[in-house]
């Protein structure tokens, strides 16, 4: 329905845009003819006007804008032509029809309708856009800016993962510690008497004692690197758990991983 | 071919090395344990009248158990004994009857015991009594007997159980075992009853029975060490945020009084044998190190001065200048130093990952855990001597193995196992030094971390 009402307004504006430009110009203009029933075909009604310059009732793209990779549909109507063409490579077609397309940048079509009385054309514009780029992901995290404390430190801050037997601050966990210690700032500007801690975790393999020994250099790691960026040191705690708080059990590499990390928590 | 010969000579010390290790390896814990004439002892089952009847069951099941775990004796199987078997000494004939009344019938063949224990039960002034006897075979009537004994428990199962005990922990002491296993008490970390992520620390008798909660902390309490005379067990605590030690009196419960000494980890805290001082890890100087502190904490000075995780500080019994510890760089390898922090030496060979060392009341032998011959994480116990470093693999891969630490008989190990545990469960048992009579000792939630205290 609504596109129906859409199309006979553009044909009616098409229409008196025709005559007045027909109006203007022309010295022998004739009265148009009636216009033919929307989207039928039109050669019956130009058979009897022999020497009538063909009129180009529609020429649109739908959408008229499309991300690349998606398709648009051209739709014409054209009236008193012996020919139609669009260019392109789309070629002669018939006066009134569709052709779904998918460009890969914004383009122009023409279409040119050849009659007895002489040539019309008209452009339709599909504009390809490329995707929405993502939000930058830390601006996704340290912009949320609301919930409680507890909340903020579980969501905006994130793990630091370590080697096996390792407390190297890896090239990875440099982009994690940055985007934590922004996100840290946010925190503290929020909530300024808050304080975070450090906590220390291995996996499950080396023995429990030394991995306490393990997830305090790990904590420590973390902790010296964020004050490095700024973070005041007096609010920031290390505790480590060694392998005693595991955050998933399986015994495979990924678990293992996973365990491998310092992570944050509320402070008291 | 000269790299051909360097290689065949490599292969051949490599060899050589192996078949020494493999050689040696039945020796070290024959050391522990030993071997060869071993008394070949014949128990038949006691019998009660009236009201210690009930109990029968669980006292010669006691008994025969406690005889076996020892690892002293040949114990020699209850199938081919006589029909009959002596109640008391009056009982025994001189004559070679084949009765089961003679001594010779016990001493020869099928049953070829070297000691006959016999005796019997009965409800005495409302105790369980016991009248029990041990006799050499070899011997004449009048000279066989070795001792007899009267004891008495209370008029139940546990009663019956206690006393089994007793008189098998005096039939050990005859045969020259060392200090008894009786009485004493085994330390660990449970979690039941607690809310998940928290652990307490717990009690029971060597022989699992009469588990009791000694803290109640409501928080993640770990890694006890119980001191000589077995009245403080000092652990790890999360109580207050960061680890911190803590220290509580075995017989009330109560906690001590510990300063801990600003870090953000003080851990793993082990008496030395004198029971005046404990050996810990603080992270006070930034890595964890080995630290030493009066027993309230107070007076403690920095041990180990390495650039490495240093953990688990254990002092032989018989030389407190010799401190065992678990330490990198690299992985983690059993260590001793001094009580000065000096002379560090590696003491495992450095394959794949060690570490629980424990040691034996003698200071000759530690039991550990390590992962060598399989992938990380699959711990096993083993013990070594540690003057000629060979060593004898005790479990094999059963679940993990962990946390071994030495009876003070010198004989058993107690240790955590996830064998037969579905998920991360551990739970304890215990064995003979040379790796069999394993024996279960938890049943109920996560146990871990156990050691064996005199009382």
């Amino acid at each position: 329905m609504k596109n129906d009402s859409t199309n006979v307004r553009v044909l009616s504006c098409a229409l008196i845009a025709v005559a007045l430009l027909a109006g203007c110009g022309g010295k022998k203009a004739p009265i148009p003819p009636p216009p033919g029933p929307i989207g039928g075909n039109n050669n019956n009604a130009s058979g009897g006007s022999s020497n009538l310059k063909p009129v180009v009732a529609s020429f649109t793209a739908e959408p008229s804008s499309v991300e690349r990779g998606q398709s648009a549909v051209l739709r014409w109507s054209v009236s008193s032509a012996t020919d139609v063409a669009i260019d392109h490579g789309i070629g002669t077609v018939q006066n009134t029809g569709t052709s779904r397309l998918t460009p890969t940048d914004t383009i122009t079509y023409t279409l040119t309708a050849n009659g007895s009385g002489g040539t019309t054309t008209a452009t339709a514009t599909i504009t390809v856009t490329g995707p929405p780029p993502p939000p930058p992901p830390t601006d996704n995290r340290i912009n949320r800016g609301t919930g409680t404390l507890d909340r903020r430190v579980q969501d905006d801050l994130h793990d630091v993962l370590f080697d096996y037997d390792s407390n190297n601050i890896r090239d990875d966990a440099r982009n994690v510690l940055i985007a934590d210690a922004e996100a840290i700032r946010r925190i503290f500007a929020d909530f300024p008497t808050a304080s975070i801690n450090v906590e220390g975790h291995c996996d499950e393999r080396g023995s429990a004692e030394y991995n306490l020994g393990l997830g305090d250099r790990r904590a420590t790691s973390v902790r010296d690197y964020l004050v490095q960026l700024g973070v005041p040191a007096d609010k920031l705690k290390t505790i480590s758990y060694g392998k005693e708080r595991p955050t998933c059990t399986e015994s495979d590499e990924s678990c293992w991983q996973r365990n491998r990390r310092a992570h944050f928590s509320t402070g008291q | 071919m000269t790299r051909k010969t360097v290689f065949i000579a490599i292969l051949f010390v490599i060899v050589l090395c192996s078949v020494a290790v493999n050689g040696q390896q039945g020796r070290i814990t024959d050391k522990i344990i030993g071997t060869g004439g071993k008394p070949a002892i014949a128990a038949p089952n006691f019998r009660a009248s009236g009201g210690a009847q009930p109990f029968m069951d669980a006292f010669n099941s006691t008994l025969y158990s406690d005889l076996e775990n020892s690892g002293l004796f040949d114990m020699k199987p209850k199938s081919v004994y006589p029909l009959n078997n002596p109640q008391q000494p009056s009982d025994l004939r001189p004559e070679d009857n084949h009765m089961g009344y003679a001594l010779p019938d016990w001493g020869g063949a099928p049953v070829n015991a070297s000691h006959l224990v016999f005796g019997y039960a009965a409800a005495a002034n409302g105790a369980f009594a016991l009248y029990g006897n041990v006799y050499d075979t070899r011997q004449r009537i009048e000279s066989a007997q070795l001792f007899s004994q009267r004891y008495a428990g209370s008029l139940d199962q546990a009663g019956a159980i206690r006393v089994a005990h007793e008189f098998a922990n005096d039939i050990i002491q005859k045969f020259g075992g060392a200090a008894t296993l009786v009485g004493s008490r085994i330390y660990f970390v449970s979690n039941r009853g607690s809310k998940p992520g928290d652990s307490e620390i717990w009690a029971m008798d060597w022989d699992g029975g009469n588990a009791k909660q000694l803290t109640h902390l409501n928080n993640m309490a770990l890694y006890p060490g119980v001191s000589p005379d077995g009245s403080r067990v000092a652990f790890t605590s999360w109580s207050k945020g960061t680890p911190r030690i803590m220290m509580v009196n075995t017989e009330t419960g109560r906690l001590l009084p510990f300063y801990n000494q600003e870090a953000s980890l003080n851990a793993f805290a082990n008496f030395t044998p004198d029971g005046k001082q404990i050996y810990y890890s603080s992270t006070a100087a930034g890595l964890a190190q080995i630290f030493q502190a009066d027993l309230n904490g107070q007076d403690f000075k920095r041990v180990s001065r390495r650039n490495a995780i240093d953990v688990e500080p254990k002092v032989n019994p018989k030389n407190p200048n010799i401190i065992y510890f678990v330490s990198g760089p690299g992985a983690q390898q059993i260590y001793s130093m001094t009580a000065e922090g000096l002379d560090v030496q590696r003491v495992t060979n450095g394959e794949g990952e060690a570490s629980n060392p424990s040691w034996s009341p003698d200071g000759q032998f530690i039991a550990f855990s390590w992962t060598r011959g399989y992938a990380k994480g699959d711990w096993n116990v083993f013990v070594m001597d540690v003057t000629t470093h060979e060593y004898s693999q005790l479990t094999h891969s059963e679940g993990r193995n962990e946390n071994p630490v030495w009876a003070p008989d010198g004989r058993h190990i107690v240790f955590a196992s996830t064998r037969g545990q579905r998920g991360q469960n551990y739970q304890i048992y215990t064995m003979l030094a040379d790796g069999t009579h394993v024996t279960r000792l938890t049943q109920q939630g996560n146990n871990r971390y156990p050691v064996w205290g005199t009382k």
